[in-house]
Order: C-alpha cells, then sequence, then structure tokens
C-alpha cells in the first residue's frame, strides 16, 4: 500500500509540473464548452432579413412587427420594388428577404387569400431551413389568430408542434453531453495512454519493471490520478451545463455520475490497452486521437445524426462508446430516466470496458518487448 | 561464464557487442532464446520475481524522472522498493552527500557526473546485493568517470557483488575479473592482469606527421601483421616477433613519412582485445 502512495505521489508530481497536461485537464474542458456552448451556435438570434413591401398596409407591417419582435429577426434593410434582391445577399448583409405580395391587406380580407415570399440564402443550408421555418410559423400565427378568425373557413387541419424535452430547440442541450463524452474520452484515455508510454519512452519503464512493482500497481498507480481528475472534470462540465447553460438534470444526480464514472472507466480502460501497443508518446497521441477523438466527434451522433449516415457508418457507430453514453446522459438529464430505460446502454458500456480491461492484461508485457 | 560473489566483474565490448541484452537477461527484463542465467541460483525466468527485489540496476539510459527532484527520485525508488531513505542511508551517505547540495533541483537539470550519482544512489537504495550498471560512464568526464570508479571499489568493500559494462578498457583494469564481448559472444574471461601478462607479441607504437597515411603504408607492408590507432599513436605488431623496429622504421622512411617515432611499448588491454577480435575473424 506505501508502495501504491509513493506511485500516486509521484504521478501527481508528474501532472501538476508539466503545465500542458494541466492545461488539457483543467482549461480545455471549460474553454471547450464555453466555445461549442457560446460561439459554436447553431440556434438562429438576431438574424438579418430585408424586407420588400410590394404594398404598405396595417397588416404587413404588424407582421413585420411581429417577426422582428420575435427576437429570430433583426431588421437589415427595407427594399422598394425594383431593388435588386440578390444584390442585397451577394453583399451577405441579410440571411433573408421577406417579400409581401401587392395589395397584400385587401386580397387576404376579400379572399382570405394573400401572397407572400421567403428567399433565403441557403449557401448555409441549415440556417436557411431554420429561418423559413420560423418566418413561416410567426405570419401563419399572426394570419390565423389575428385575421381569420372572423372567417368562416371549410374543413381546416391545424397541426400543432411542440418539442418536448427541449422547448426552445437548444442546442447547447445537445453539446453538453458530446463534449462530456469528448472531454472524458480525450482526458482519461488519451492521458493515460501518453503517460505509461512516456515512461516507456524515457527508459524510466525499465527500472519500474526491473523493481519488485507489480505490473498492476503500475497501471493503477498510472490510472487512478486521471480517474479522480476526469471525474472531477465530469462534475464541471455538468456544473456549467447547469448553471451557465441552463440545462435541466431532470433524472437523478447521482445516476448521472454514476453513468459518468462507468464510462471514465470505460477510457481509462481503453487509455491502457493503447498504451500497452504504443511504444511512444507520439504514437499513443497519434492513436487517440485517430481513433479516439475523430471518431467521437463524428461518429457518435454528437454532432451528426447517425440516423443520416451511410449503413456502414452507422454499424461503425455502434462499436462507439460515447455514442451510448451520450444517449444514457441525454436519457437521465433531459427525460428524467431512470436505469429502466437506459439498462441496454449501460450494459454496452460495462461489456466495453471488460473487453478492454482482458485485452490490456493480456497485451501488457511484466519484460521488456 | 561465472561472476564470484562480492566480486568487480567488467563486460568489455565496443557498441553492439550484446552487453546490455546481456544485463537485461540478468535483470529478467528478456528472456534468452538458448541457454539458462541464475542470479544468487535464482532461474532469471521462473523467479524473476525475487530477483527483481535482490538486484540494484542502473540502465545505460538515464532513467530517473527529469521532472521530479533528486530528493523526490530517491525516496520514490525506496517506497518502490519498500524501504526509506533513512534506512539504508549508510550505503548510499557517500554518494549521495556529494548531490546533496543539490537535493531539491529537478534531475533533469543536473549534469552528467551528477546523475550518474543519483541514479546509483537509486539504485542502491534497497541494499542491494547485486548491482548491474550498465555503462555507468559512458558521457560522463573523466574526473567524474574516476570518482565513479572509486565509489564502486567502496561498494564492493561492503560486500556488494557488481557486474558492470563498459566500452572504455582503461576501467577494464579497475575490474577483478573481465569478460571481452564481441557479437554476442565472450572471446575470454580472466583477471586483466593475466590478459595482458598472456599478451606475449612484439609490440610497437608508430607515429609521424601523416598518421592517415601512415596506417595505410603500414597495413600495406609484408611484415606487418596488424596495424592500430591507439589514441596519438598507432600500435602494430609483425608479422612475426623478428620484426625489428629498425625495419618499420626503414620502411616507412622510404615511403617518406616526417617526424618519425618507432618504439617498443607495453601492451594494454585493448591491444589484447585487438588480437583476440583478429584471431575470431
Amino acid at each position: 500500500m506505501k508502495q501504491f502512495i509513493g506511485f500516486l505521489k509521484k504521478e501527481f508530481l508528474h501532472i501538476f509540473r508539466d503545465p500542458r497536461t494541466m492545461m488539457i485537464i483543467f482549461l480545455l474542458p471549460i474553454v471547450q464548452l464555453l466555445l461549442f456552448g457560446k460561439v459554436i451556435n447553431t440556434d438562429i438570434q438576431n438574424s438579418r432579413i430585408a424586407i420588400l413591401y410590394q404594398s404598405h398596409d396595417n397588416t404587413t407591417r404588424e407582421i413585420t412587427s411581429k417577426l422582428v419582435s420575435s427576437g429570430y429577426f433583426v431588421l437589415g434593410e427595407e427594399l422598394m420594388p425594383g431593388d435588386d434582391v440578390e444584390d442585397v445577399f451577394r453583399k451577405g448583409k441579410v440571411k433573408m428577404v421577406v417579400t409581401f405580395g401587392p395589395e397584400f391587406e385587401k386580397s387576404l380580407e376579400r379572399d382570405g387569400k394573400a401572397e407572400v415570399q421567403l428567399l433565403a440564402d441557403a449557401s448555409d443550408p441549415n440556417t436557411a431551413r431554420i429561418l423559413t421555418n420560423y418566418a413561416s410559423g410567426i405570419i401563419n400565427d399572426y394570419v390565423k389568430k389575428e385575421k381569420l378568425q372572423n372567417l368562416q373557413l371549410p374543413n381546416q387541419i391545424n397541426t400543432e408542434v411542440r418539442m418536448l424535452y427541449n422547448e426552445g430547440l437548444k442546442s447547447v442541450y445537445m453539446f453538453v453531453p458530446g463534449i462530456m463524452a469528448m472531454i472524458l474520452m480525450l482526458i482519461s484515455a488519451m492521458m493515460t495512454s501518453i503517460s505509461i508510454s512516456k515512461e516507456k519512452e524515457l527508459g524510466t519503464m525499465e527500472v519500474l519493471l526491473a523493481s519488485p512493482l507489480k505490473p498492476i500497481q503500475i497501471v493503477l498507480g498510472k490510472v487512478t490520478p486521471y480517474l479522480l481528475l476526469s471525474f472531477i472534470n465530469a462534475l464541471t462540465i455538468i456544473l456549467i451545463g447547469v448553471f451557465i447553460f441552463g440545462v435541466p438534470i431532470k433524472g437523478s444526480f447521482v445516476f448521472l455520475m454514476a453513468e459518468s464514472f462507468l464510462f471514465i472507466m470505460m477510457a481509462l480502460s481503453l487509455g491502457i490497452l493503447i498504451s500497452t501497443i504504443a511504444p511512444n508518446q507520439m504514437v499513443a497521441m497519434f492513436i487517440s486521437v485517430l481513433a479516439l477523438m475523430l471518431p467521437t466527434i463524428l461518429l457518435s451522433g454528437f454532432m451528426f445524426p447517425i440516423e443520416n449516415m451511410p449503413l456502414p457508418l452507422r454499424i461503425i457507430s455502434h462499436a462507439m462508446p460515447p455514442r451510448w453514453f451520450i444517449v444514457i446522459i441525454k436519457n437521465i438529464m433531459l427525460k428524467g430516466t431512470g436505469i429502466l430505460f437506459v439498462w441496454k446502454e449501460t450494459l454496452i458500456l460495462m461489456f466495453m470496458t471488460f473487453v478492454f480491461i482482458a485485452l490490456s492484461i493480456k497485451n501488457f508485457k511484466i519484460r521488456l518487448e | 561464464m561465472e561472476v564470484q560473489k562480492g566480486e568487480l566483474f567488467g563486460l568489455i565490448g565496443p557498441d553492439g557487442a550484446g552487453k546490455t541484452t546481456l544485463m537485461r537477461i540478468l535483470m529478467t527484463l528478456l528472456i534468452q532464446d538458448k541457454g539458462m542465467a541464475t542470479m544468487n541460483g535464482f532461474d532469471v525466468i521462473k523467479d524473476y520475481k525475487k530477483i527483481r527485489n535482490m538486484v540494484g540496476y542502473m540502465p545505460g539510459r538515464f532513467s530517473l524522472y527529469q521532472d521530479l527532484t533528486v530528493e523526490e527520485n530517491l525516496n520514490f525508488f525506496a517506497t518502490v522498493f519498500k524501504t526509506t531513505v533513512s534506512e539504508n542511508y549508510d550505503l548510499i551517505r557517500d554518494i549521495y552527500i556529494q548531490i546533496e547540495p543539490f537535493k531539491k533541483r529537478l534531475a533533469g537539470k543536473l549534469s552528467g557526473g551528477m546523475k550518474q550519482k543519483l541514479a546509483l544512489s537509486c539504485a542502491l537504495i534497497h541494499k542491494p546485493e547485486i548491482l548491474i550498471l550498465d555503462e555507468p560512464t559512458t558521457g560522463v568526464d573523466a574526473v567524474s568517470r574516476k570518482e565513479f570508479w572509486e565509489m564502486l571499489k567502496n561498494l564492493q568493500q561492503k560486500g556488494i557483488t557488481i557486474l558492470v559494462s563498459t566500452p572504455y578498457m582503461d576501467e577494464a583494469m579497475l575490474c577483478n575479473r573481465v569478460a571481452l564481448m564481441q557479437k554476442g559472444k565472450v572471446l575470454d574471461i580472466d583477471t586483466p592482469r593475466n590478459l595482458v601478462d598472456g599478451y606475449t607479441r612484439k609490440l610497437y607504437a608508430i607515429r609521424s606527421n601523416d598518421m592517415h597515411r601512415l596506417i595505410l603504408d603500414l597495413r600495406s607492408y609484408e611484415k606487418t601483421d596488424s596495424a592500430y590507432a591507439f589514441g596519438q599513436y598507432l600500435h602494430v605488431t609483425g608479422k612475426d616477433d623478428e620484426v625489428e623496429a629498425t625495419e618499420f622504421e626503414n620502411f616507412l622512411m622510404r615511403k617518406n613519412h616526417q617526424n618519425l617515432e618507432v618504439f617498443d611499448i607495453q601492451p594494454t588491454i585493448e591491444d589484447v582485445f585487438m588480437e583476440l577480435l583478429g584471431i575470431e575473424e
């Protein structure tokens, strides 16, 4: 036991004396979360639009003010008939142009029908789709409530949409679980594998192997600090998510932390496995980034929906541990479900942990190559 | 090959001779392809755990933690071997006292000689019965090298069996016995004295202004057996011991060598080694 504590002390000294490690462990999670949460934001807010009036009347003015007061749009420019609409887009000043047809109010009141055109800059297709959806929603809503009440319309079906679990369609609800998976993967798997392969590279592993330390002591000594630090990170990310971005935790907090713990264990055992293969820090880093980080970001459903992927990628995504972890935390945080609804994902993570540990033990060398 | 208890035994040979490999096998870090080896009677494959407890090892590369201080390194290795620095301080005092003023310094910032002293202290911290040192003096200045060998002698006095490897022939003379190694083979084992005494051939030291041409000319001379660069001189043997110094001198004069010096010289262990290599090939 004293041996083990001595080893731990040494590991913490390594971590605290290396500014790069410190930065990755303590700064990276916060910076990344803030970046994704604040800057890389796919939510629509204050998009500049232009309005082209072919008729100036009360209704068009009211619709305009509805659009602007929604918070999604800012009025950038007012165009007159005959103005070159494309020119406005080319200048890149506005994302969408709303054109009201001639005699808007009159035809609406006379025929119950009027024309409005939404032109969107689809060089960014996602934004264009969201903008036009929002705008048509606002316009329809207004017309239905304000104008059509007195009109008798035959057989109408009203669709009512509610976005459950994320009413505001906030992307940060997606990013918090995703980033948590990514950071835990990074710190647990990458840092462990680097720190073990560093001993190999610097030749200190030779001395450790020639000492009475058991392999299990070496590995546990290497892993424990990162287990602790990863856990602190998981906590930090959740706290930032809750208090800065307002992501709810509807389920049990203890259960959430328990699942995070499982995921960290999985990532750590993966890190050990990588270090048994990698002869030096460079290779360990390479494997970690190529085999862990990129797939975590691209294939876990964090950035891109798995359903939209071609079949081979969908199959591969099953092997991505973060995929299951993201499902689990989203369920706990947003839907408030318990183990009954995520037992399958939990079992998969446990199984992966078990496999990685078994492979690591098989691969760990009590001697030099 | 056998190393006696309490002996200071040297493995001598050029790079690639297999010194490190042999040491790693003895340290239970590598498994030999064939044959067997024991340390204090323990088999290096079966009883590797016991061996790892009783041997001190200092690899060829500086293998301590460069980002830990001198003191932290020593304490770490003490706990790893389930002991404390104070418990075995007697053994390392003479060595550690020299680096103690720098105990708060990071190991990576020490000079080459001090690094070796620290590494030796760490290897000794658990009072090993056997000490294995892989080229401990490579890359260390001449003064530190001399100091280092004095330390080894002192440790030997305390009853520790020491196996040390070195590419420096002059250090071989400081060992009780040496094994001359080349390409994974042991060419000869004996005390350095006996090895040198066993060298009966007549040896000449020769130099001139143009050493490069000198060695080429000598090697082309029909009465020359071998000619090797050795410091500022060439060490030359004739085809048989009848060949006189004057014969070389006359031959070289004819070849227009300036400032020629030719004289008899006592053989060193390196000459023995070269001789053995020649026979081997």
